[in-house]
């Protein structure tokens, strides 16, 4: 890695963090882990009254069952689905926004080859999608903690689980570390599109039309939907999932991993091959 | 002198689709020239540029620079380039100073901040240094992008219609720095145009093109002193101008019409002094006298 490679990197992750649209991510997750973390103090006993209200005749619930691995597990569940298109918004500005205000060119007027350019760019992109993901963990395991205290973790997945508070925070920060892959993909993706088309909007709208359909697609448990979802990507993102079953299926998260991976080196490397031959017209 | 051709293009072709962009275009620059690259709007300048700084891809031909293929060369050629294509657009949101920081920092020599500001002050934007971009007119857009084109000291300049934006003084500022840079500093300048007059001001050398290819190419004075200008006189006293034209063989063949108490005739460049002489001795005085020639007389007079 040469020092003009680690320049662009550096010039593009001022060029992102100088942008007002690239704190948009950080402000929604703020503001959600917050507004949850405050429901869940306000309300969080009627919520469980209800997820253990068919176990009761069956099992005795003791300690703290509302604790912050807990809470972090809602705000996980309820947000996988949203922070893509926080990503989108970053990702699919990368190189279209740069081609609609004529920026690209004096970028690529300079002494680097367009594939350091490419390379660069999603690398700070990378960095970008890693920064969103510490910043919702920190904040919501930091608040979760802060305000519920430690306690066991129980999950109602397939059947019920419970993890004792020494094995949960693993599994949680596991979970963090698949969802920035499984985000990692969703900018290879969008910043993929932003090569490709030269409005602003275009590459932010498509790869969220694009996350809306398969995951249509994927939740309705159709024959013919269920042939399709193993070639879909979002098959593969919920994988987080499997860190809080017991044992873990780590069967299931390597096949998601693999899959994840080949889709953003697939994606990167479509980027790379289609942007240097791709003419500079704006 | 002028021997070593910086820029040669081969037989260079741009295809979009089924349009002809740019047609077999031989040009040929030499070390030390200021070359006027002209066409009226939608001739192809533009696409040439653009291929010559590797922004487009030739369908076909070749582009040399410094003696070395452009598409084998690429890296190695642009850091001796420094170029403004189109209009100058920079990141808004980022304050010039820091635009040229972040540029720099994409050279390969990186410059310090007082030269940055020198660079600055070369230019015309001494005090706004720290002000946003999108705070600036288009006028010192075009200014700051002189200076990213400047900052790295490149041996071949390229300006794509540099005093687009500019107002009267800022256009001479140009000029005189374009001059400044190939005299003093022995830059070679490439300066695309849809404006004869400001070739013909500053260029040594020009191609005209239309339609994508080229329609000549050569020395400014030789190319255009073979073509007539147009010069209109105004008079200071002019009631009796008009029976004078008509008394002379000469006057009579050279002259067009009267507007609003203008005369115009179309003379070549040896003729004005002759012709103003003529009218002082015979007690006219010249009130004014306004060369014009436009690139569309220009191509008239061509074809």
């Amino acid at each position: 890695m040469n020092l003009l490679f680690l320049n662009l990197v550096q010039t593009e992750l001022y060029k992102i963090f100088r942008k007002g649209r690239s704190y948009i991510g950080f402000g929604a997750i703020a503001f959600i882990v917050i507004v949850i973390q405050i429901a869940l103090f306000v309300d969080g006993e009627s919520y469980l009254e209800l997820g253990t209200q068919s176990l009761k005749d069956s099992f005795t619930f003791q300690g703290n069952l509302l604790n912050g691995y807990l809470s972090v597990f809602i705000i996980l569940s309820s947000l996988w689905v949203h922070i893509p298109f926080l990503i989108a918004l970053v990702a699919g500005d990368l190189i279209a926004g740069e081609a609609a205000a004529g920026t690209l060119r004096i970028l690529l007027i300079r002494p680097i080859s367009r594939t350091q350019i490419i390379w660069a760019k999603f690398t700070a992109v990378l960095i970008y999608v890693l920064a969103i993901v510490v910043f919702m963990a920190a904040l919501s395991i930091g608040t979760g903690l802060l305000i519920f205290g430690e306690g066991d973790l129980f999950v109602m997945k397939d059947m019920l689980y419970i993890f004792d508070s020494s094995d949960a925070l693993w599994r949680i920060l596991a979970s963090f570390a698949f969802s920035f892959l499984s985000m990692s993909m969703v900018a290879s993706l969008a910043f993929m599109l932003s090569a490709v088309v030269d409005s602003s909007l275009g590459p932010i709208i498509m790869t969220m039309s694009i996350i809306i359909v398969f995951m249509i697609v994927s939740s309705i448990d159709l024959s013919i939907f269920r042939a399709v979802k193993p070639f879909m990507f979002t098959t593969y993102m919920g994988a987080w999932r499997e860190f809080f079953s017991d044992p873990v299926d780590w069967h299931k998260v390597n096949t998601a991993v693999v899959a994840l991976v080949t889709h953003i080196f697939i994606f990167l490397g479509f980027t790379t091959w289609y942007f240097k031959r791709k003419d500079i017209l704006t | 002198m002028n021997a070593t051709p910086i820029i040669q293009t081969t037989q260079l072709s741009k295809q979009f689709d089924k349009f002809t962009a740019v047609n077999k275009l031989d040009l040929t620059i030499y070390q030390g020239d200021v070359y006027g690259f002209l066409g009226p709007n939608g001739a192809g300048k533009s696409t040439t540029i653009r291929m010559l700084m590797s922004l487009i891809f030739p369908s076909a031909g070749s582009i040399s620079i410094f003696g070395k293929e452009l598409k084998d060369n690429r890296e190695h050629i642009l850091s001796r380039i420094g170029a403004i294509i189109e209009k100058p657009d920079f990141y808004n949101y980022l304050t010039a100073l820091q635009n040229l920081e972040m540029l720099n920092k994409l050279q390969s020599a990186r410059l310090s901040k007082d030269k940055l500001y020198e660079i600055l002050e070369l230019v015309g934007l001494k005090g706004r240094e720290k002000s946003k971009v999108k705070t600036f007119s288009q006028g010192m857009k075009q200014r700051l992008g002189f200076a990213q084109a400047l900052m790295h000291n490149p041996d071949l300049i390229i300006l794509d219609e540099p005093t687009n934006g500019l107002d009267p003084q800022g256009v001479k500022d140009v000029r005189d720095l374009i001059l400044k840079l190939n005299k003093e500093q022995g830059k070679t300048i490439l300066i695309s145009s849809h404006i004869l007059s400001e070739i013909e001001i500053i260029c040594n050398r020009m191609i005209i093109i239309q339609k994508g290819s080229k329609v000549v190419e050569g020395s400014v004075n030789e190319l255009l002193s073979f073509n007539e200008l147009h010069v209109s006189f105004e008079f200071e006293d002019d009631t009796k101008a008009f029976a004078f034209i008509k008394q002379h063989d000469f006057l009579t063949k050279k002259f067009i019409e009267v507007v609003h108490s203008r005369y115009h005739f179309n003379l070549l460049s040896t003729e004005v002094a002759q012709i103003n002489k003529l009218f002082l001795d015979h007690g006219f005085a010249v009130k004014s006298m306004i060369p014009v020639r436009s690139l569309e007389d220009y191509f008239l007079n061509m074809t």
